[in-house]
């Protein structure tokens, strides 16, 4: 218990004092990603790494919250920090809708339903021409700001994104070690013996998969008010992929697994760039190599492999 | 205290069950008894809400639990163990306790997230007597250990004090012997007793015969789907019918 505080204070200090290192430039803005898909992941792996329920659509609860954050502040003029909270109780009551019928479903079935929910939403911000501006996009979505000062720049926008990916670390860790997150895990473990055990494990299911969408929108309108433009193609099958492959690798299960996968595949395309028109091939041979040999995720994975090299060392040094 | 009635259990053309019926006495230790396929696990399933049944009704401390979900089951106090035991693998000893007090506490998703002050007292609570129960069983030494890890014998322990975490009325145990050794199965027969002298009902489908008669208070015999005998083990043991069944004599 006291160990977990240190480590998020560590944690949080390393997160704070990070801008110094970079000196504003390119990296900062790679950053700002890093945070909004470390809030992502962490919604995805609640319910898959935790709940053991699947969802190849969570793109699209990514991209209401953009959207709805988007369109009510650049159309109808709101305040973006009151489109926020709006947005998100909007997209929890749509999942809660689409998780009772959906949540019946158990392992590829419920993966091809969440698929096609996200393949859904991806078509009607593609179609919603009025609204959404189709393919060609949304733009004139204001920055937020907060006492006058409006996060337009970089630095601003790292700060504002990463205290609320820093508190969305801290409730799914607190979550995660309650007699929720427990329950949780029971489901995932075996549902029949949670249920015996007096756990809802239908109610739970959907109350988490409302909660993943709610963080998923929260980061969908940070993503909007830092991009102040949105096209659909942001929110697509891939992303949705792309999000599940941060939970894989960085950790199932585990919420600063969660920030180490968002964190090597949003930096991972930025270093291959050297390497030009091989980056494609070099990107999916190291997801092969670390699924292969750090199949519990890059959290496990790395301790590991320290272990690993210094008890290897150790035993150079005797021979 | 629980009372079947009727109960007939079709398998699109198999006849699981046909028109069992008997009633369990409060603070008894009953044992369900009967050769291969005759039945009891699908009447164990169906009284503890997992199976629901063709007709029949099943009734708790005469209030009717026909088809009532095994979580809410778990709140009016009626818990199972499995045959082929049901750990949460991977979580400790301890945590699988503490689901065992899920209904036993109420914080939710909020409250949980941000640590409220009532949800952490409520956790040091849960953690305190999820202890007592793993010390009440024996595995006190095991408390941190991952449950995919224990060996059977333990995690069948484990899988007791789990259920009487949630301090039951009544508790089915589906084999709970099956797989142990004979000093695990003197143990477990010593468990079960202090169980029933804590005023818990006990129910317990099993094979092992030398148990069965060894520690219930009353039997109950099945045979293809139909109650045969119903008895003290004594009168069972001296049933014609019951000695023929499972010995495959004459009628």
């Amino acid at each position: 218990m006291q160990r977990e505080r240190i480590k998020f204070l560590i944690f949080a200090v390393l997160v704070f004092s990070a801008p110094l290192l970079f000196n504003g430039g390119y990296l900062m803005n790679v950053f700002v990603f890093v945070g909004i898909h470390t809030m992502l992941a962490i919604a995805l792996n609640l319910l898959l790494g935790y709940a053991g329920q699947i969802s190849l659509g969570h793109a699209g609860f990514f991209g209401l919250g953009a959207y709805a954050s988007g369109i009510l502040t650049a159309t109808f003029g709101w305040n973006p920090w009151l489109a926020m909270p709006v947005s998100a109780l909007a997209v929890a009551a749509l999942a809660y809708l689409i998780g009772f019928p959906i949540l019946k479903l158990k392992g590829h079935y419920l993966a091809m339903a969440t698929l096609g929910m996200g393949i859904i939403i991806y078509i009607v911000f593609n179609e919603t021409i009025d609204y959404t501006g189709g393919p060609s996009g949304l733009s004139g979505i204001p920055n937020m700001s907060l006492g006058g000062v409006s996060f337009d720049s970089d630095i601003k926008n790292y700060y504002l994104i990463w205290t609320c990916t820093l508190l969305t670390v801290l409730l799914s860790l607190n979550l995660a070690d309650s007699r929720i997150g427990r329950a949780l895990r029971a489901v995932h473990d075996s549902e029949v013996a949670a249920r015996v055990m007096g756990v809802n494990a239908r109610l739970l299911k959907v109350q988490i998969f409302a909660l993943s969408a709610v963080i998923c929108s929260l980061a969908g309108s940070l993503y909007a008010h830092t991009m102040t433009f949105l096209a659909p193609s942001s929110f697509g099958f891939n992303f949705s992929v792309e999000l599940l492959t941060m939970v894989v690798i960085g950790g199932l299960g585990s919420i600063y697994g969660s920030f180490l996968g968002a964190a090597l595949l949003t930096l991972l395309p930025e270093f291959l760039r050297a390497a030009h028109d091989y980056d494609i091939v070099i990107y999916g041979g190291l997801l092969m190599v670390m699924t292969i040999f750090m199949p519990g995720g890059l959290v496990r994975g790395i301790p590991a492999l320290v272990r690993a090299l210094t008890s290897g060392k150790r035993g150079g040094g005797n021979a | 205290m629980l009372e079947v009635k009727g109960i007939t259990q079709i398998f699109g053309g198999v006849t699981a069950l046909e028109d069992v019926s008997f009633s369990i006495a409060k603070g008894h230790i009953t044992g369900v008894i009967g050769p291969n396929g005759a039945g009891k696990t699908t009447l164990f399933n169906i009284v503890t809400g997992i199976y629901s049944q063709t007709c029949g009704t099943v009734s708790l401390d005469g209030r009717d639990i026909s088809g009532l979900p095994p979580e809410k089951l778990a709140s009016l106090g009626m818990v199972r163990t499995f045959q082929n035991i049901e750990l949460f693998g991977q979580m400790t000893v301890r945590e699988n306790v503490m689901v065992g007090l899920h209904s036993k506490s109420s914080c939710g998703l909020i409250s949980c997230a941000f640590k409220a002050p009532w949800a952490t007292s409520e956790e040091r609570r849960i953690r305190e007597e999820a202890m007592k129960w793993i010390d009440f069983v024996g595995i006190t030494d095991l408390a941190d250990a991952t449950a995919s890890n224990l060996p059977f014998g333990k995690g069948r322990l484990l899988e007791i004090a789990r259920a009487l975490a949630l301090e039951p009325g009544i508790i089915l145990m589906d084999e709970p012997a099956a797989g142990l050794n004979s000093q695990e199965t003197l143990g477990l027969a010593d468990l079960i007793r202090r169980i029933r002298d804590m005023g818990i009902t006990v129910v317990l489908v099993e094979h092992d015969m030398e148990l069965v008669m060894d520690i219930c208070d009353r039997i109950v015999v099945l045979n293809l789907g139909k109650k045969l005998a119903e008895g003290t083990p004594r009168q069972i043991q001296e049933n014609p019918e019951v000695i023929a069944a499972y010995l495959g004599g004459d009628e």
